[in-house]
């Protein structure tokens, strides 16, 4: 059995003797989760916003839908983006599969429902606590939209933070559709998975506690930065 | 000096919801020459009333209709003062922006109200941190920003004290003498007699009774007015 002392020691010394391969694995990481993230949020947040604003015929359903989307499995979104993007899948051309963007695309999948509820839930509370005061002021859709989304900000990065904690450290999908081939796709997670499968407990809790770390770092990060903008409760 | 936008006809007016009647049928024409004080026991639809006059609340029958029809020369303040998650400032300079007002003038009216009102010292804070009064204060602020020709106050000094209520009393009747027309709900009758010029009397969802303050307060016709006036419990 393997001491969790032992990981933490390989971490350590992973991370002082500046391993290249585990700067590489670690900022592949970091640029596939952030962008995905980046994009899902783009998709996420005004579409929760706008089903907390909008009332139309088939709102109820779509919140379902998203609600059951976020427990989407990943290795069937995975396997999924995988026959979509192989050869005879109909964007095999683009020659997508065994790519990092592949992976982006797998985990914009599965965070976007991440993000779209739990931006609904706190804008929809805040629309309730601005309703009578934006609908007297006259407000078009759009200005209501703008406004719950600069208003709700800290719940929203909230969210997006749900969204990142969900897929830095996600595996299934990306294991599937990235193919954790060295140098191009692999990143913590898959290497963690083979380190794992390897035998190499050491170095796969080592990795572990590498991206407890990045997830921490990256958390804090974006928590300093909103807060710097000014101090306060709103 | 009266409003352009009277007078107001509110023509068999009902709202219902969920198959009960909450007000109506009401009819009556608004063309007032001062403040106008809706009072009426909890429960009897001044809230509604006043929603249904400032076009927010959907009707169910009749019609309300203003003279010149122009929502922009409204304003409400609601019962709870709804602060918006942002500074003092903002809060003031938000109507404004949503009608693209150039940002000199914005700073302009602003000051001139963050003055008025006496939050200078803590324009940058966030509004949320403010006290009741304070709240109540920059949301009456922040619906005359637009210079409405017409303000509607849902019961203002419900949850203040008596210092609170004195500024707002103050604040008001300055407003309503610089010319804008105040349709204000209470439960307050001293505040009733202070500031009302013409009196709308609610009960059960209907106008019981309506006139110049002059002479509700001192002969009013029903006894339910009567009564009300006296502070017996009138259902
Ligand atoms: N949307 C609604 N649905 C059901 N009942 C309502 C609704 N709005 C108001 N009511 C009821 O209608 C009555 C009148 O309400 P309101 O206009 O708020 O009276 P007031 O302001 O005089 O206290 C109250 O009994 C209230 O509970
Ligand atoms: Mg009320």
């Amino acid at each position: 059995m393997v001491d969790i002392w032992e990981g933490l020691s390989a971490a350590f010394w992973l991370i002082v003797q500046f391993d290249t391969e585990l700067w590489e694995i670690s900022l592949r990481s970091l640029r596939v989760t952030l962008t995905a993230l980046v994009i899902a949020s783009v998709i996420a947040i005004p579409l929760g916003t706008y089903l907390a604003v909008q009332r139309f015929r088939y709102r109820r359903f779509t919140i379902s839908l998203i609600n059951a989307l976020m427990g989407l499995p990943p290795v069937v979104v995975g396997l999924v983006v995988y026959i979509l993007l192989s050869r005879s899948g109909p964007f095999g051309v683009l020659n997508l599969l065994f790519t990092p963007t592949a992976m982006i695309i797998a985990q914009v999948i599965i965070i976007t429902p991440v993000i779209a509820s739990i931006a609904h839930q706190s804008m929809r509370e805040l629309w309730a606590e601005y309703h009578d005061l934006l609908i007297s002021l006259n407000t078009s859709k759009w200005q209501r939209i703008t406004t719950l989304v600069r208003d709700g900000r800290r719940n929203l990065l909230t969210a997006a933070l749900a969204g990142f904690g969900r897929a830095i450290g996600e595996v299934g999908a990306i294991m599937i559709v990235g193919g954790n081939i060295d140098h191009v796709t692999r990143v913590l997670t898959t290497a963690i998975a083979l380190e794992t499968g390897k035998g190499d407990f050491a170095l796969a809790l080592g990795l572990g506690f590498v991206l407890i770390g990045l997830a921490i770092v990256v958390n804090l990060a974006i928590h300093t930065l909103s807060r710097t903008e000014r101090e306060g409760q709103w | 000096m009266v409003s352009r936008l009277f007078p107001l006809t509110l023509q068999d007016v009902a709202v219902r919801r969920q198959g009960k009647r909450i007000i109506g049928p009401i009819d009556m024409v608004l063309d007032p020459s001062g403040p106008t004080m809706v009072i009426g026991p909890n429960g009897s639809g001044k809230t509604t009333l006043l929603r249904v006059m400032h076009g927010i609340e959907r009707i169910s029958a009749g019609s309300a209709t203003w003279a010149a029809p122009d929502s922009s020369k409204h304003a409400f303040v609601f019962q709870s003062p709804i602060v918006m998650r942002r500074s003092v400032v903002e809060n003031l300079a938000y109507p404004l922006r949503l009608v693209k007002t150039p940002a000199a003038q914005i700073k302009e009216t602003v000051d001139y109200w963050l003055d008025r009102i006496g939050l200078t010292p803590v324009q940058n804070s966030p509004a949320t941190r403010l006290s009741g009064g304070e709240r109540q204060k920059l949301a009456i602020a922040r619906a005359l920003v637009r210079k409405p020709d017409v303000l509607f106050l849902d019961e203002p000094c419900a949850n203040l004290d008596g210092r609170a209520t004195h500024e707002i009393e103050t604040l008001l009747q300055e407003i309503a003498e610089a010319g804008t027309h105040l349709v204000m709900a209470t439960h307050d009758m001293g505040q009733a007699r202070r500031l009302a010029h013409d009196l709308v009397f609610m009960l059960d969802g209907k106008i019981h009774e309506t006139g110049p303050a002059a002479t509700k307060f001192s002969t009013p016709e029903t006894q339910a007015l009567a009564a009300f006036l006296r502070g017996d419990i009138v259902t």
